[in-house]
């Protein structure tokens, strides 16, 4: 019974897992056909010392880095908030969770034409209202335009996660707490960070696996650039491969991919395993 | 024993987390607006745009004229309904097993399944890339249908598996010894009850395959382009667009959207892997 999708699933992670690592030992270029010679590690040579590799992993860790602390800080207050008695509850919920539900291309483009475009966007006009210079996003502070982009996506998640755990933390122990003169600061820190540590933790690893595959809102906007200042590692394989053909030095970026998001992984997997005993 | 709140208290509450709600949804509900206004009120400043400026619907059918948008979109519901029913086939008889009779190496099995969603994808991107050029499913629904149900798969095993343990076995039990053949069983016992189940794991996937933008960015070109890949033409467009990217946009995000604020409790449980309670 289990077997189809176990088979499924098997046929679809190792056969093309095993030709990413083939490939990358092969001098392979589709523009260049003919023989394609075993030559060992020498891809992995010419991706790990290419620069655009090092501004690639900069950029990566600063746009996972940057959006992690946008969304766990922005989440635990806005998650604390929700869980404050208030009227319309549900429509502030749905409001501050749409942006999850938006497609990475829309909110790509959206972002990029109506509000950070220095001319026609919303910032821009606000800008020229207040008689400012406006900021042209995507040259001045390309890397931050797509930080803030990812996180107004994400950030509907985290926080949607953190209410859910913050909304299972007992209240009488809160009240207890509070009539034993423990002031809202105090009890925070001493029992609400605590308990929220562990859905913190999933947020963090969960997010980083998906935003260490960022690909639709950089080629929307940036197309990776100016030069490779917006350049993450998904990107750069993505350019090596699909636009300059070469297959062997793609296939050696692959397999650092992986390598990378299964370090992430690694602790999250830890974290499913001890829950699904429980 | 409820904590009372002062009337003061909840209405700053309320104003602050409105306004905040607000702040968030913002940008959706800015290009509704442009959406129905014309291409050169689209640009101008934002308070002329609210109070100054005329309402028309003609962007949306300017949209469809210019780029058979309704091809996209039927791309988009094929590709994204294909890949979650196929994916619910599948995952049924795992799932059930997995609950019903687990055996030793279950959670093994599981925490494999959902270790290969991790995988990035970028770190196949070449060989599926390859092995669709030589099969001839670059640019095909067929193609993407299979992909985006590979990569859901384990989300769709994973929410059925815990929607079935909360099925009590007693009752597949008793119609087994009813005399019900194991077809039966999970036809007319185990399905009519993981109704709400599955509806809510169909939900959640149907979302996940209509936003997926990596592989349909990659392995689509004109033909089975679905929405995601539609709207990324609109990087590189041509004389004012402002009006008609919005029509675009809030037709491709709409259904989706409604969709997904009925399952947000599912998102919870479907992307944490049950991680958080």
């Amino acid at each position: 019974m289990i077997s189809p999708a176990v088979v499924l699933l098997l046929g679809w992670m190792l056969v093309p897992l095993s030709l990413t690592i083939y490939f990358s030992f092969l001098r392979y270029n589709l523009i260049t056909p003919g023989a394609n010679p075993f030559v060992g590690w020498e891809n992995y040579y010419w991706f790990l010392t290419d620069p655009s590799f090092k501004a690639a992993m900069a950029n990566t860790f600063m746009l996972v880095g940057g959006v992690l602390l946008i969304t766990v800080a922005g989440g635990i207050l806005f998650a604390l908030l929700l869980d404050q008695p208030m009227w319309g509850q549900g429509i502030v919920r749905i409001m501050a969770i749409a942006p999850f539900f938006v497609m990475p291309t829309v909110s790509g483009l959206v972002w990029k034409n109506m509000f950070m475009n220095p001319v026609n966007g919303i910032f821009g006009h606000i800008a020229y209202g207040l008689g400012v210079q406006p900021i042209d996003f995507f040259s001045q502070i390309p890397l931050l335009s797509i930080i803030l982009i990812v996180s107004w996506q994400w950030l509907p998640f985290a926080t949607l996660i953190l209410l859910t755990a913050l909304q299972s933390l007992d209240q009488e122990q809160l009240e207890a707490a509070e009539m034993d003169g423990a002031g809202s600061m105090s009890r925070f820190i001493y029992i609400m960070l605590p308990h929220l540590a562990r859905a913190i933790t999933v947020v963090i690893l969960i997010q980083t696996i998906f935003l260490l595959s960022i690909f639709a809102e950089i080629l929307v906007t940036t197309n990776g650039g100016p030069g490779v200042s917006t350049t993450n590692l998904t990107y750069l394989i993505y350019v090596s491969s699909l636009l300059q053909f070469d297959v062997g030095i793609g296939s050696a970026g692959g397999v650092i991919a992986i390598i990378l998001a299964n370090i992430v992984a690694f602790f999250l997997m830890r974290m499913i395993g001890k829950n699904l005993d429980a | 024993m409820a904590r009372s709140v002062t009337t003061a208290r909840k209405t700053a509450n309320t104003i602050v987390a409105g306004a905040l709600g607000l702040l968030m949804f913002f940008p959706v509900l800015w290009i509704i607006i442009l959406s129905f206004k014309t291409e050169g009120d689209a640009i101008k400043a934002p308070l002329e745009i609210l109070f100054n400026t005329g309402w028309t619907t003609e962007s949306y059918g300017t949209v469809q004229a210019r780029s058979n948008y309704f091809k996209h979109f039927s791309n988009s519901l094929i590709i994204s309904l294909g890949s979650t029913f196929l994916g619910i086939l599948i995952a049924v008889p795992a799932a059930w097993a997995m609950a019903f009779v687990p055996a030793k190496r279950t959670k093994d099995v599981l925490m494999w399944m959902l270790s290969t969603k991790m995988l990035p994808p970028v770190g196949v991107l070449v060989p599926i890339y390859l092995i669709f050029r030589d099969l001839g499913l670059l640019d095909t629904r067929t193609g993407l249908v299979f992909v985006l149900m590979m990569i859901n798969l384990p989300i769709i095993v994973w929410m059925l598996y815990t929607y079935f343990r909360e099925i009590p076995g007693e009752i597949l039990e008793a119609a087994r010894m009813d005399g019900a053949s194991l077809r039966e069983e999970v036809i007319y016992v185990l399905l009519p009850m993981a109704i709400p189940g599955m509806a809510s794991t169909v939900l959640l996937n149907i979302i996940l395959a209509w936003n997926e933008a990596f592989w349909t960015l990659n392995l689509t070109a004109a033909k089975a382009a679905p929405l995601t890949a539609f709207i990324a033409s609109y990087s590189s467009p041509e004389g004012l667009f402002y009006a008609k990217l919005s029509a675009a946009s809030v037709m491709a995000i709409a259904p989706i959207l409604i969709m997904g604020w009925f399952s947000q409790k599912q998102l919870v449980r479907g992307l944490t892997f049950g991680a958080v309670k």
